[in-house]
């Protein structure tokens, strides 16, 4: 177990922040190991990174398919989509049906893996695969298989909703998600980013308008592949058609437009939830809608919010809540940074008769560094960690692939890495002050304390 | 390899030895190129001057570094009444030395660019930095200083218990599936310190001292006890010259003589169950089972939990699984959830973990009945060679996804250690592994998942009034 005092913000940071899978550079690392673009017949993008050190190979396939886009009256559907696809898949081409016991099986014969996502901006499968020829050329034709012939069969459907429904009650027992639906509810409204999944929304969505969602939303002309592993280009094109081959196709001239989607609305007053719960710990959300990831304000964001809340035991928001007064094990700020405007939120858990003066402290922290902005050595600080930790961004295969889809995902130019650190290092106090008080404003923020009781 | 869907269970279990935790979700073997390309790759164990170890395992994909500290102490070496403290003790280590003030420590080494964390398990203790290359000495001539003069003032100490404290209500008193865990060791273990958490009893913790720690930093904390791992774009001669620098030259004092705490025989089932506030009931069960304690020269008892592994790979961990096939998304289906981990190795005695829980309109009988007729099965039929060959190709296939990262190789190096085994030992396990046969594996369900030697705790869900006022604080541990 990390039973460990910097371990859990780092994880709540990069779990949910955007802001923070921001790739870093190349240029002096990885000089050997370029990133490739080119754009396919189909239209298909692909960003690759060749790296032959071990044999193995990731793959990234991902669409503009998240929940943002789901309709008002289907909530969900993305994410459902996605859970389902994965349970089975129907005969393709001269390779015969297989249930999902089948395929489970015949992923575990490989030693590989395949998966189906969803999130708030995206649609996505995953390949990760060894490269020897005897197991490559096998994982992509499965792979392939699944992309193209869902089975979407519905007795396992009714299952699976069944168990999440399931699943859904026991975590309404739990204060963390309790606290963190009303919270989302709160930030966002009716906008799809504030949707957590219920009993209503899942009974909602039929299998047909899943299979509908998967035939048509899905077009290599918008697919955006990103690779690292030991294959050349030439492979890893070849990888790429075959595995996107059952899709539906446009070509690059007929490929639809995908529609501007509207911003979550600002909040234009605080909204102070206080809400009861019988736990040992009370919960603290603090946030509003803040930016999205296009925002030119980015970097200045990011390296205030390093100090303010994203590097673990020492930003400030620890110092001053932890280490100085041991009310909490873990206190984070981040700004999910999104297609559209995402949240800046800041989280704690402290004792239920603390929480009060926990949350009026972050508060004030918070309100401190919006109105006065870093000081020049914090400033100094956090450039050295951040452009001085570069390296460590892109160490592995993973961590450079999460980087290479950044750049996919926000069409990033392709020396991204390469001036990471410059743009890190141009920052100013100044330019994190006016954006911090561009972004942020404390007095209409949301607030949620659920689970406090009086201090003693 | 593929991850086990929203499972609970097993985030509780991983709460006891991360060693494990990984082990289990990394099933297994086929293709003869697992081991490192070059022999220049290879892990080198050396001893310094005082008797410390270093370990080395270069790997040059980047110019990044990763750089432990591991000392073979965890919550396995407390005594009653002081549980919690080695996890204590290493936040108190993050507070200071007289030269470096308290939090100066992670300062430092943010200004590096680096990133540095800690950990306490219930066989060891490590501390680490991820660092570019370059600033490899800067961070061993740090921990080293912190590893030796480590001291602060009592009030330091106080604010931090409450930050431990809270830890735990985040990471237990909140969960009612790691308080489930928590009651399991503690019922399973009469004697074994296994039987204590990690974090420590609230009522230790409440009542702990700064001398407390202080005291098992003094016993535990010597070279002798202690190596450093370095794995990364690292020359090992060139690393064996820093260590000896600031490592070899730190004063050896004797280590304290470690008592056994042998485990009276368990005879007899022991079943209980603890209310808390969930929607779903949860079943876990552990069985006693052997430890795996040598590689080079295995004895039946070390094949034994070896194939013991082996059997939980094969009843779960994939789509096509036993217990997925047969449990959880067959027609008459009996759980939402269910998985299986075998201990396999550490300091002390293993267990073979079987859990779940149970689908709509099942009870936990039903689910029990059912989950222990699946080991039946295999006791009385065996398994298929597909099945074997599948767990083994998997296995295999992990070890080299494993070696994208260099923290996990420095992770697997530093624990291996710390329990005592050989660097060699997961490539010999692998040896190992491609010799064990279905017959070995029937052999083990057959032998160790009778009534005597296994322990049932129940998590018998209460309903959470959500206009109630919150409990009292100080009432955390629920026995």
């Amino acid at each position: 177990m990390r039973i460990s005092s910097v371990q859990f913000v780092y994880q709540l940071a990069y779990q949910a922040v955007g802001i923070l899978a921001l790739g870093v550079s190349m240029g002096t690392v990885y000089a050997a190991t370029p990133i490739e673009h080119w754009q396919q017949p189909k239209g298909s993008s692909i960003w690759l990174a060749s790296s032959m050190g071990i044999p193995m190979v990731d793959v990234h396939v991902e669409f503009d398919q998240g929940a943002r886009r789901d309709p008002e009256n289907k909530m969900g559907l993305s994410s459902l989509t996605a859970s389902l696809a994965n349970k089975g898949v129907l005969a393709w081409q001269a390779h015969p049906a297989l249930d999902e016991a089948g395929l489970g099986e015949a992923w575990a014969d490989l030693g590989a893996d395949f998966s189906i996502g969803s999130d708030n901006d995206t649609f996505s499968f995953a390949l990760r695969s060894l490269t020897y020829p005897d197991v490559l050329p096998a994982a992509i034709a499965l792979a392939a298989q699944q992309i193209a012939a869902p089975a979407f069969d519905p007795v396992v459907a009714q299952r699976e909703i069944d168990k999440t429904i399931a699943a859904i009650k026991e975590a309404e027992t739990r204060p963390d998600y309790v606290a963190g639906v009303a919270y989302a509810k709160a930030v966002f409204g009716q906008h799809p980013y504030g949707h957590a999944t219920t009993e209503a929304s899942l009974k909602a969505l039929t299998l047909d308008d899943l299979k509908q969602f998967y035939q048509t939303k899905l077009n290599p002309c918008q697919a955006k592949v990103s690779i690292v592993g030991a294959l050349t280009r030439e492979q890893a094109d070849q990888l790429v058609t075959q595995l996107l081959a059952g899709l539906k196709t446009d070509s690059p001239a007929t490929c639809p437009t995908l529609a501007d989607l509207p911003d979550p609305a600002k909040l234009t007053a605080a909204v102070n939830l206080d809400l009861p719960f019988d736990s040992a710990q009370a919960q603290i959300l603090m946030g509003q809608p803040a930016m999205k990831r296009s925002d030119p304000d980015f970097f200045a964001i990011l390296v205030g919010n390093h100090i303010l809340g994203g590097s673990g035991s020492i930003s400030r928001l620890s110092d001053e809540v932890r280490e100085k007064r041991g009310l909490t094990y873990g206190v984070d700020s981040y700004f999910a940074a999104r297609q559209s405007v995402g949240e800046f939120t800041i989280s704690l858990q402290t004792r239920p008769d603390q929480a009060q003066q926990a949350a009026a402290l972050s508060m004030q922290v918070l309100k401190d560094f919006v109105e006065k902005g870093p000081t020049e050595a914090e400033v100094i600080a956090a450039k050295a960690n951040l452009i001085g930790g570069f390296p460590l961004r892109i160490d592995s295969n993973r961590n450079l692939l999460s980087n290479i889809a950044n750049i996919a995902r926000n069409g990033l130019p392709l020396d991204y890495l390469d001036t990471w650190t410059q743009r890190i290092d141009a920052v100013t106090r100044e330019d994190i002050q006016r954006a911090f008080a561009a972004k942020l404003q404390p007095e209409q923020m949301v607030t949620v304390i659920l689970g406090a009781k009086p201090a003693q | 390899m593929r991850k086990r869907v929203l499972c609970a269970c097993l985030v509780a279990l991983s709460a006891s030895t991360r060693v494990y935790a990984e082990q289990a979700s990394q099933p297994v073997v086929a293709h003869p190129t697992v081991a490192a390309a070059t022999t220049e790759l290879e892990p080198r164990l050396f001893t310094l001057k005082n008797g410390m170890q270093l370990i080395v395992k270069p790997d040059h994909r980047a110019p990044t570094a990763v750089h432990m500290l591991w000392l073979r102490v965890g919550s396995m070496d407390e005594l009653s009444g002081t549980t919690g403290v080695a996890h204590v003790l290493e936040h108190m280590m993050f507070k200071g030395t007289p030269t470096v003030k308290a939090r100066e420590f992670s300062q430092r080494v943010a200004a590096l660019g680096g990133e540095d964390n800690a950990f306490t398990s219930t066989d060891y203790t490590a501390y680490y930095q991820q660092i570019p290359k370059d600033k490899l000495e800067e961070v061993m001539k740090l921990q080293a200083d912190s590893f030796v003069n480590n001291q602060w003032p009592d009030d330091e100490f106080k604010h931090e218990l409450e930050v431990v404290k809270e830890e735990r209500r985040m990471r237990t008193d909140d969960q009612p599936r790691s308080l489930l865990y928590e009651q399991l060791m503690a019922a399973s273990y009469v004697l074994n310190p296994y039987r204590n958490p990690i974090i420590g009893w609230m009522n230790d913790l409440d009542n702990m001292t700064p001398d407390d720690a202080r005291a098992f930093y003094q016993q535990w904390y010597t070279p002798l006890n202690a190596a450093v791992v370095i794995a990364g774009d690292v020359q090992p001669e060139e690393a064996l010259v820093l260590a000896e620098k600031y490592y070899g030259s730190l004063p050896a004092k004797p280590l304290p003589v470690r008592k056994p705490a042998l485990e009276p025989m368990q005879v007899g089932i022991r079943r209980f169950e603890i209310k808390a506030p969930a929607e779903q009931a949860n079943l876990l069960m552990a069985f006693k089972v052997p430890q795996l304690k040598s590689v080079d020269q295995p004895t039946e008892s070390d094949w034994d939990a070896l194939a013991l592994t082996v059997l939980s790979a094969i009843l779960d961990g994939n789509d096509g699984a036993r217990l997925e096939r047969n449990l959880i998304n067959s027609e008459q289906r009996v759980a939402d959830n269910a998985s299986t981990r075998n201990g396999m190795y550490g300091r002390g005695p293993q267990l073979f973990f079987v859990s779940g829980v149970p689908a709509a309109g099942k009870t936990v009988e039903d689910l029990e009945l059912a989950l222990r007729a699946q080991i039946k099965r295999v006791a009385d039929e065996g398994v298929t060679e597909a099945e074997l060959k599948r767990v083994k190709t998997q296995w295999i296939a992990a070890e080299i996804y494993q070696r994208d990262s260099v923290f996990s190789q420095a992770n697997d190096l530093g624990s291996l250690w710390a329990i005592g085994m050989p660097l060699e030992t997961k490539d010999k396990l692998i040896e190992m592994l491609r010799k064990v046969t279905a017959d070995q594996v029937k052999a083990v369900a057959k032998k160790y998942f009778g009534d005597d030697q296994l322990t049932v705790a129940v998590l018998n869900p209460q309903t959470r009034d959500p206009k109630a006022k919150p409990r009292t604080p100080s009432v955390e541990v629920r026995h």
